[in-house]
């Protein structure tokens, strides 16, 4: 059985450093699959959040030879195993331990948004009415596993630490798929503009890249977003327009 | 065998775990445009070589006015010669090429692309940048790019107008006074670059935004439904167009340049 060595990250917010193991790897096993056997035979007090080891759950999110990766996704055939393979956690959020990061910032996130605020039922039994093509936009953005790759790898968050001002990729995923839902009522536009820091956002679709449910972030959430933002606050004809409408 | 290295948090300039070519792609977009911006700004104040026969290059589409110094300039132009007061560096191709430009310069997928390429912010997905303040497009003088649909609404027109132009491509002197129909080289590259444009400009994320972006039940408005999955369409393939449009502008202005400077023959058509 073939070796490969992976360089992993251990420690906690105060003291941490690369560590290399050296395990037996075969043909079909991903990332995580190994970090599960170098936690069995030679590293018992490493911690790794996991749960699916099939792409839907989000928890085993890390970076992988410096690409944030969902582990269980991370196929070792496609990485070069002539070298170490690096581990390392999330780098958006603070380390807890090892390659668990505290990403309890995001749920906050969540709950400052204005939720979903639907018109009055459309039928007596409290059920409403759609087309399906109305709603087929915005289905991508349920697919969202929540799994934070796009919060990691946006340098606004990742690089600048603008998290009191911007809330990330996902968050506009989320929004949009509100603000564009047919039966939605409310408006989230001021919002956008200024608490959630959407003019940080400068289109870089490292999200897009990222994303492993492939949900194209840039091009059909943040940037139909922008135009909303712009629609309301920076169109002078719009604004001259709704003045005498 | 332990690595003491930086912490997650400390950052130098560049910095990646990253393994593949991640410098490759913004070394290629900051080549294309640098080449593009360098040869664009020779051509612009150049002033001349723009016409040959029916053929005008984009870069000098509409010519609003004619220099007195180029022949035939005056038949293509739309308000007749260049007034005399206007300074030298003023060429005809500095009047309009401002919106063009403009709609580049604000569009979605250059501004992701050279804020990689030129300003390094970030160099690339997951390295770390040169620089540690940040502003974004959430200030000036970037929220400037909100300008971006007024610039679509020109570029929109300026493609009309160089259709035009193509339809005027295929009317050539015929020897006696009169005109020709025909085809030649340069009216199927002044053609492709319509088509190329068209699909660029056809494709903007504001334009999507303007014919379907707004409506919230799309299947009550089956024009705009339908418009807006043509727009989306193009727009899946936006980066392509873009670059296919800015290598074709380039070579059909290059191109209007050789047959009016080298006595290179066009081939045509009868």
């Amino acid at each position: 059985m073939a070796k490969a060595t992976f360089r992993i990250w251990r420690g906690d917010a105060n003291a941490a450093q690369f560590v290399d193991y050296e395990t037996e790897v075969a043909e079909g096993m991903v990332v995580l699959d190994a970090i599960h056997r170098i936690q069995a035979d030679q590293a018992n007090d490493m911690a790794v959040r996991w749960n699916c080891k099939a792409g839907k759950c989000g928890s085993c999110s890390a970076e992988v030879n410096g690409n944030p990766k969902l582990m269980c996704m991370a196929r070792l055939n496609d990485l070069p195993l002539d070298e170490p393979v690096t581990v390392e956690p999330m780098r958006a959020f603070p380390l807890i331990k090892d390659l668990v990061t505290d990403v309890s910032w995001n749920f906050k996130v969540k709950e400052k948004m204005k939720p979903f605020a639907p018109r009055p039922p459309d039928a007596e039994d409290g059920t409403w009415r759609m087309e399906q093509e109305d709603i087929d936009h915005i289905q991508e953005f349920r697919k969202c596993i929540e799994c934070f790759l796009c919060q990691d790898v946006c340098h606004v968050l990742r690089e600048h630490d603008l998290h009191e001002e911007f809330i990330g990729p996902r968050f506009f995923v989320y929004a949009a798929s509100l603000e564009m839902h047919p039966i939605d009522t409310e408006n989230r536009l001021e919002e956008l503009k200024d608490s959630d820091g959407i003019g940080y956002c400068n289109i870089t679709k490292c999200c897009t890249k990222v994303c492993p449910e492939h949900i194209t972030i840039t091009d059909n959430a943040i940037i139909p977003l922008k135009e909303r933002v712009v629609d309301e606050f920076y169109d002078p004809i719009k604004k001259l327009f709704r003045v005498f409408s | 065998m332990t690595h003491p290295e930086l912490t997650l948090t400390e950052r130098r300039p560049f910095q990646t775990r990253r393994r593949d070519t991640w410098w490759v792609q913004p070394l290629a977009v900051f080549t294309g445009l640098g080449i593009f911006i360098l040869y664009a700004t020779f051509r612009v104040f150049e002033g001349a070589h723009f016409l040959h026969g029916p053929y005008l290059s984009p870069f000098y589409s509409p010519l609003l006015f004619g220099p007195k110094e180029v022949a035939h300039s005056l038949e293509h132009s739309w308000f007749g010669a260049m007034p005399d007061w206007m300074p030298a560096l003023i060429t005809p191709a500095v009047l309009i090429l401002w919106a063009p430009l403009g709609f580049r310069f604000t569009c979605y997928y250059y501004r992701g692309a050279y804020y990689k390429a030129f300003w390094a912010d970030p160099p690339s997905c997951s390295v770390s940048e040169p620089r540690n303040n940040y502003r974004g497009e959430h200030s000036f003088p970037l929220i400037i790019q909100n300008i971006h649909r007024y610039f679509l609404y020109v570029a929109l027109i300026i493609v009309c107008i160089l259709a035009y132009d193509v339809w005027k491509a295929l009317w050539f002197d015929d020897g006696n006074g009169g005109t020709t129909f025909g085809i030649g080289l340069g009216t199927l590259i002044l053609a492709g670059n319509v088509v190329f444009l068209g699909g660029y400009t056809f494709g903007c994320h504001s334009l999507r935004h303007l014919v379907g972006g707004t409506v919230g039940l799309l299947s009550k408005a089956p024009v705009r439904r339908q418009a807006y999955n043509c727009v989306s369409c193009l727009n899946r393939r936006h980066m392509l167009w873009a670059w296919m449009s800015l290598c074709w502008v380039g070579f059909s202005d290059l191109y209007v340049r050789i047959v009016a400077t080298t006595g290179f023959e066009d081939w045509i058509t009868f």
